[in-house]
């Protein structure tokens, strides 16, 4: 089967001599949801903007589902939806006008694409904003626009750059509902984003680029194999006037005063346990600190970065 | 893309253009109709009375064509450079530039977009013209040739002013110091018989007096210059400048990275 994305040996080169994709290859299969993640300035706007023709590429190759963007850029675009971090509409222009109109551009007769709007419209829960100008929407909404606005033409990509970012978290957690939904139904999603607790719930598979180079390229579950060491939480009964010594098992009290335990894989908890019942401390709940994801990540990045520093001394 | 679906594509991007323009008319509309009314008063009834005949008619009726050219050359000018400078500022230029539009549809669109207005504008100046004198059309092909590819031209100019420009000041730098003074050097209140040797000559190397006086000619039948040579030169700037503004699309010049 045709993959959705492929890209070969990908560089871009700005203006001023900036070297933003040192030759990234990535593919995404049909029907996944793929999260591009990596800190600010690591390439992931700069790859999703080549491959929605927003930014000219240096040199590489790009195909979306099987169309190369130099012979073939019409036919690659039609089955694209874009979803920019910026707002990027008319903000005078009415919601309705708005979508319509994004139809338009694609080819959709008028009559057609009114009624893909209001689908849209009303499963984003804007169709009671229909006339309103763009300009007097709350962020949620402006952002939700951008989504309807790139679903209009029903393409067979999604690409979302960002598309949580200074959403609340009940909105958030609807447009995830939404976008699950959305994949379910055949379409393949990538996206880039900072909330890493996004990509870990979302994302079947995920590539993390940092300084124009891809540092893996892999699925979820296989990247949190690499993690070897999980952080638990456990509030005990009695305020800890300082970490116990557990044989085993580096640990620390959180700024709240909570037990961080450090666990490796393969490790039980029950000797976590028993030891702080030999020591009389009981605890009252458990949960695992932060996500995992976002451990990986970090580390992977800074490990990076040491390479990248060392290599240069 | 299909030919139909560029149809679509096209007729969009018209639509859009012209809802524009008539959502914000206070903006668009009104203002040349009042200041060419004020002309029509000013230098028509009150100063024109005064100076009699001019290519054998009277100055309101010698004037008006090289008025109504006037604000169709600034209104089509005046839409595409506003709007597209717009759609780069807001970057709304992205929602067309992910689009499988190709650039010749994008570029038609916003050209027939600026003539919309710019040949809307005609009409409007045309109407208001009949309260202060008869028009009596001696050459309808070249007034209707004339008005059409002037009106074309400079939304070309327009959409290449607002490619290049980086802030709104650079979309008013043209209009306030280059067309509008062509305008006025350019026949729209006087035939050039009137100067001197040498300003005629110059005179000779303003585009747009060949554009007003072509149009004087399908109106009133008199014209400084050949009408033809006129209407040629109308169509080879057009073929420049719509060579310009493909190329600067295909390069994504100040819209792609």
């Amino acid at each position: 089967m045709t993959n959705a994305l492929e890209i070969e040996g990908l560089t871009k080169t700005y203006g001023d001599g900036f070297h933003a994709l040192k030759g990234i290859d990535m593919n995404v299969r049909q029907g996944d949801f793929f999260a591009l993640l990596g800190p600010n300035g690591a390439g992931k706007s700069t790859t999703l903007g080549i491959v929605c023709s927003l930014v000219n590429k240096t040199g590489g190759k790009v195909r979306v589902f099987g169309y190369d963007i130099d012979t073939h850029l019409s036919d690659a675009k039609l089955n694209l939806g874009v979803v920019p971090q910026e707002f990027n509409f008319n903000q005078f222009e009415k919601v309705f006008d708005i979508v319509t109109t994004q139809a338009g551009y694609y080819g959709i007769p008028l009559k057609q694409a009114k009624v893909s709007a209001e689908k849209y419209l009303r499963k984003l829960g804007l169709w009671d904003k229909k006339d309103t100008p763009a300009r007097m929407l709350s962020g949620g909404m402006k952002r939700r626009l951008m989504i309807a606005r790139a679903l209009v033409h029903e393409p067979k990509l999604l690409i979302l750059d960002e598309p949580t970012a200074g959403v609340d978290i009940e909105l958030r957690r609807s447009m995830w509902t939404f976008l699950e939904e959305m994949n379910r139904q055949g379409t393949t999603i990538i996206l880039t984003t900072h909330y890493l607790e996004e990509a870990e719930a979302l994302c079947r598979n995920i590539a993390i680029i940092d300084h124009g180079r891809i540092l893996k390229h892999t699925s979820k579950r296989e990247l949190l194999q690499q993690l070897h060491v999980e952080t638990f939480v456990l509030d005990t009964e009695t305020t800890l006037e300082s970490a116990p010594e557990l044989e085993g098992f580096p640990c620390r009290l959180s700024d709240e005063g909570a037990l961080e335990v450090e666990v490796e894989k393969g490790q039980g908890l029950n000797r976590v346990f028993v030891q702080l019942e030999q020591q009389g401390i009981k605890v009252v709940s458990m949960r695992t600190k932060a996500n995992r994801l976002e451990e990986l990540f970090i580390r992977m990045v800074e490990e990076n970065a040491r390479e990248a520093s060392g290599g240069a001394a | 893309m299909k030919v139909q679906a560029m149809v679509t594509a096209f007729n969009t991007i018209v639509i859009r253009e012209i809802r524009r323009f008539t959502r914000i008319w206070p903006q668009t509309l009104l203002p040349p109709a009042v200041t060419m009314t004020l002309y029509f008063i000013i230098f028509g009834n009150l100063i024109g009375s005064r100076i009699g005949e001019m290519g054998g008619f009277d100055y309101m009726a010698f004037i008006v064509p090289g008025l109504i050219m006037m604000a169709v050359i600034t209104s089509s000018y005046a839409n595409v450079v506003s709007s597209f400078f717009s759609m780069k500022f807001q970057r709304s230029i992205e929602e067309l530039l992910v689009s499988p539009v190709p650039n010749w549809i994008i570029l038609a669109g916003y050209v027939c977009g600026g003539m919309a207005r710019g040949l809307g504008i005609g009409l409007i100046v045309t109407l208001l013209s009949l309260a202060f004198t008869r028009l009596e059309i001696h050459n309808l092909p070249m007034v209707v040739l004339t008005v059409f590819l002037t009106s074309a031209l400079f939304a070309l100019g327009g959409f290449i002013n607002a490619m290049l420009a980086t802030k709104f000041d650079d979309i008013s730098i043209v209009p306030t110091f280059v067309l509008t003074p062509l305008t006025y050097l350019g026949g729209v209140f006087y035939s050039i018989s009137l100067l001197p040797d040498f300003w005629q000559g110059v005179s000779m190397i303003n585009p747009i007096l060949y554009m007003v006086n072509a149009f004087r000619f399908g109106i009133l039948g008199v014209s400084d210059v050949n009408p033809f040579v006129a209407l040629g030169m109308i169509l080879v700037f057009i073929a420049l400048l719509t060579a310009i503004s493909l190329r600067m699309l295909k390069r994504g010049k100040g819209i792609r990275h």
